[in-house]
């Protein structure tokens, strides 16, 4: 260190982490400090997500490592072990931290202190950021900053990061806290607790566990079954639990009861440090019509009737708002294919790249009208204070199906789309939830399912009217949409029972003061949610695409498809006479695509699986379309228009396909499809996995294979178990 | 904590919008024990009731300058002397 600060022209490297409480205004920090480049990632085999940026301050080269969002710094699961780890420099892929920037809520500085107050017994440099500042004096909060600095022995900076005021203050405290010694830790613990940290650093010693930080030995004999006691090596794990065991029973002898002194102990102590230094006015009158609003948002009946329509806003925007964005991005997909198709002659190259690389392409784009529309949303709503609020009004409705109420706008946000829906599952903090609902999501009926559902209920559902005014196919529709719903209760049920067993998670959320949002800051977050998916989950998205395409184009022998494709194209459509030739050679071009298909890996796939699709009602055609629609559902109708030699760009409702499925029949010459086949088909739609991106979206998520694995897996036993039984029960009962 | 045989009040029994209670100690050595620790519910603080969900349940309390919501089964953890 002393080098660096010798020479403070040379440009040298510095490692500064960013922590700080839930809703402290911490991204907006990052993003402030750092540019807005960041590189992000995963820590190695946890969820817990790794965003790094780097900028230059003073010709000094500063990496600033952002950690997760947190209340303390006592690790009880893997997870939250990862900051710790990060701050110790035992985290492998990040560099040890020379300093610390800890964020805290100005308006909130006594229960933000607790995180800093656990932060400063790791003896790092460390500047203490109050944001928010602009809110908080104007809530008549006054805080004697100099004081602050003086008794809390760090660098205090006052922010208000969503105006980007007090940033460079923020990087010169960081620089002058390196050139300062750090003052030592204040002992907040009675001497008897300092023995035992000797005492056990001591016996690791003995056990060939060398210079454990101070900090660690601090946290294994603070936490009951915390995550610090893994930190030792495995050899000592089950005597180390036991020594610890015995340790915390000779502290509580001594008065010093576990868990309960440390957090009686350090508030005392934050309560000293801000006596005389914080002065709250009279009345906080932020504060108190905050109250107020919430008597009116949290309202048994008013409440719940406005809840409902924001709910009923977001879900017709992500539902019907995002429509022409997506026909936008659709059409410009069709124009770049046709502009393509005009350049290239035909072959594989241009079906790869029509198909393959711009359909890929455009299957990314696609979803980001609905991402940018969910997460403007949820920007809104969190900034300005609404989120907790919406997961107060439904947790008690959420907790009947064991989740809780921050589950419900992801699960909601799923029947439109899985995608933003799965991305969505980001507030919630709790690992066992959030995993849960992320499993569970992709049961709810999204818009890519309706085509199937229309297809199938306005060809096969006859439009009875019941009672005299319920229409049966109107029924029907509601019934698909309510399966996966339904179906999804006990799923959480028994995820809940098997993978993630143990207590019920605490509720425990902070109900912000509402303020009005910040459009940088909604920006902000909208913009990262959706670099993040583009780049994080486009890459695996597009590559099932091209994937699927070469299953399909492969082996087979196009020389007769692309000699009738030019042909088509050569004739003039405008003149009447041709019109019959023209119409000649599409049939036999749609013929010929359908033998391809057929011939195809995709082709000979599902003719191999028709077996296995016969206890469904289903021939090879249909289950060719199954596996074809493996990267989105919607894809079938596509499919199988091309299979029934309809050519694929059919418009959604099309009588063609409707017409070419009532009439196609199996060999004997029996109808393909009856009512309990075209039930069974949808049944397996509802029901099944067959949307590649969610599934890419779940691995990016979870940082794991496992778990898009587990959901392909368990849905399409569902959804086979369940159209088997609708088959077969239907064709029993005669329907 | 004081008589055995006398029944705990815990802040679940706070049922009216603005009362208080004092808080004597929080049940238990579990992460929602530590969590409610960590969250400024220690001994001798004070804590209100600002509201309650519409199905009665969880239930907004004012604590340590901010507000907390809180399941009744998480309130029930926490002793208090009513003020």
């Amino acid at each position: 260190m002393s080098d660096l600060v010798s020479s403070p022209t040379q440009s040298a490297s510095l490692t500064v982490a960013l922590i700080g409480n839930p809703n402290t205004g911490k991204s907006t920090l990052f993003n402030a400090l750092s540019g807005g480049q960041a590189r992000v990632g995963n820590f190695p085999g946890v969820t817990v997500e790794k965003k790094v940026g780097a900028y230059q301050f003073e010709n000094r080269e500063i990496t600033l490592v952002d950690l997760p969002g947190t209340y303390s710094l006592s690790p009880r699961s893997a997870d939250e072990m990862v900051s710790v780890d990060v701050l110790l420099g035992r985290q492998p892929g990040a560099p040890a931290p020379d300093a610390v920037v800890c964020i805290v809520d100005s308006s909130n500085l006594e229960r933000n202190l607790y995180l800093f107050s656990q932060l400063r017994d790791l003896n790092l440099p460390t500047v203490l950021v109050l944001n928010m500042w602009d809110t908080t004096t104007s809530r008549g909060v006054t805080i004697d900053v100099e004081k602050l600095q003086e008794r809390l022995g760090v660098k205090v900076v006052t922010t208000s990061a969503h105006r980007k005021s007090g940033i460079e203050a923020v990087s010169h405290a960081v620089l002058q806290a390196l050139e300062e010694t750090v003052q030592p830790s204040p002992r907040l613990f009675p001497a008897e607790f300092y023995d035992e940290v000797e005492k056990l650093s001591k016996w690791l010693e003995d056990r060939g566990e060398e210079q454990v930080h101070f900090f660690l030995l601090e946290r294994m004999l603070l936490d009951v079954r915390g995550a610090s006691e893994d930190a030792a090596g495995n050899a000592i794990a089950p005597e180390l639990k036991e020594y610890l065991d015995e340790a915390r029973l000779r502290l509580t002898a001594a008065g010093c009861r576990i868990p309960a002194v440390e957090t009686k102990l350090r508030y005392n102590w934050i309560r000293e440090r801000l006596d005389g230094v914080l002065v709250r006015s009279q009345e906080d009158s932020k504060l108190s019509s905050s109250d107020r609003i919430d008597k009116f948002l949290t309202h048994r009946f008013w409440g719940i009737l406005v809840f409902t329509l924001v709910m009923f806003l977001i879900f017709q925007a992500i539902y019907t708002w995002s429509g022409p964005f997506m026909e936008m991005v659709e059409g410009l997909q069709g124009g770049v294919s046709d502009f393509v198709q005009g350049l290239m002659p035909p072959g594989m190259f241009r079906s790869l790249v029509i198909d393959g690389i711009i359909a890929g392409v455009g299957s990314v784009i696609v979803f980001l009208p609905q991402i940018i529309m969910l997460f403007a949303f949820i920007a809104i709503m969190e900034d300005c204070g609404y989120m907790a609020r919406a997961a107060f009004l439904m947790d008690k409705l959420m907790t009947r199906i064991g989740l809780s109420g921050k589950s419900f706008l992801p699960l909601m946000s799923s029947f439109a789309c899985a995608i933003p829906g799965v991305m969505a599952t980001r507030v919630i903090e709790n690992r066992r939830d959030r995993m849960i609902t992320m499993l569970i999501a992709p049961l709810m009926s999204c818009s890519a399912r309706l085509p199937v559902y229309v297809l199938m209920i306005y060809a096969f559902i006859p439009a009875t009217m019941l009672l005299g005014w319920v229409n049966l196919q109107g029924i029907v529709l509601f019934a698909m949409y309510s399966l996966g719903a339904l179906v999804a209760i006990p799923i959480a049920w028994i995820l809940r029972k098997t993978f993630f067993k143990g207590e019920t998670p605490p509720f425990v959320m902070e109900l912000p003061p509402y303020k009005w949002p910040s459009p940088g800051i909604v920006f902000n977050r909208v913009y990262d949610r959706s670099k993040a998916f583009v780049v994080r989950a486009g890459s695996l998205i597009f590559s099932v695409t091209v994937v699927v395409w070469a299953l399909g184009y492969f082996p087979g022998d196009h020389a007769r498809q692309e000699s009738l494709s030019v042909e088509i194209n050569s004739i003039d459509a405008e003149v009447e006479e041709n019109s019959e030739k023209l119409a000649a050679l599409t049939s036999e071009y749609n013929q010929v695509s359908a033998v391809l298909i057929q011939e195809s890996y995709l082709g000979r796939m599902g003719k191999a699986i028709e077996p296995v699709v016969k206890p469904l009602g289903w021939d090879w055609r249909i289950g060719i379309g199954a596996i074809a629609s493996f990267p989105a559902r919607e894809v079938i109708i596509a499919t199988l228009g091309t299979i029934f030699s309809l050519g694929s760009e059919l418009e959604d409702g099309d009588p063609g396909l409707s017409n070419a499925l009532m009439k196609a029949t199996w060999p004997d010459g029996s109808p393909l499809i009856t009512v309990p086949v075209a039930l069974s088909i949808m049944v397996f739609f509802a029901l099944c996995a067959q949307c590649g991106a969610t599934l890419m979206v779940i691995r990016r998520e979870t940082n794991s294979w496992r778990w898009p694995i587990f959901t392909f897996t368990y849905m399409t036993l569902l959804a086979y178990v369940a159209s088997f039984l609708t088959y077969q029960i239907g064709t029993a009962i005669g329907i | 904590m004081g008589n055995e045989n006398q029944p705990r009040t815990t802040l679940a029994d706070l049922k009216e919008v603005g009362s208080r209670g004092c808080i004597l100690d929080v049940n238990g050595d579990d992460a929602v024990a530590i969590r409610l620790m960590e969250m400024g519910l220690t001994e001798d603080e004070e804590i209100e009731v600002i509201g309650f969900a519409p199905l009665g349940d969880p239930i907004e309390y004012s604590i340590r300058g901010y507000r907390i919501s809180l399941r009744s089964t998480e309130a029930a953890r926490v002793s208090i002397r009513s003020i």
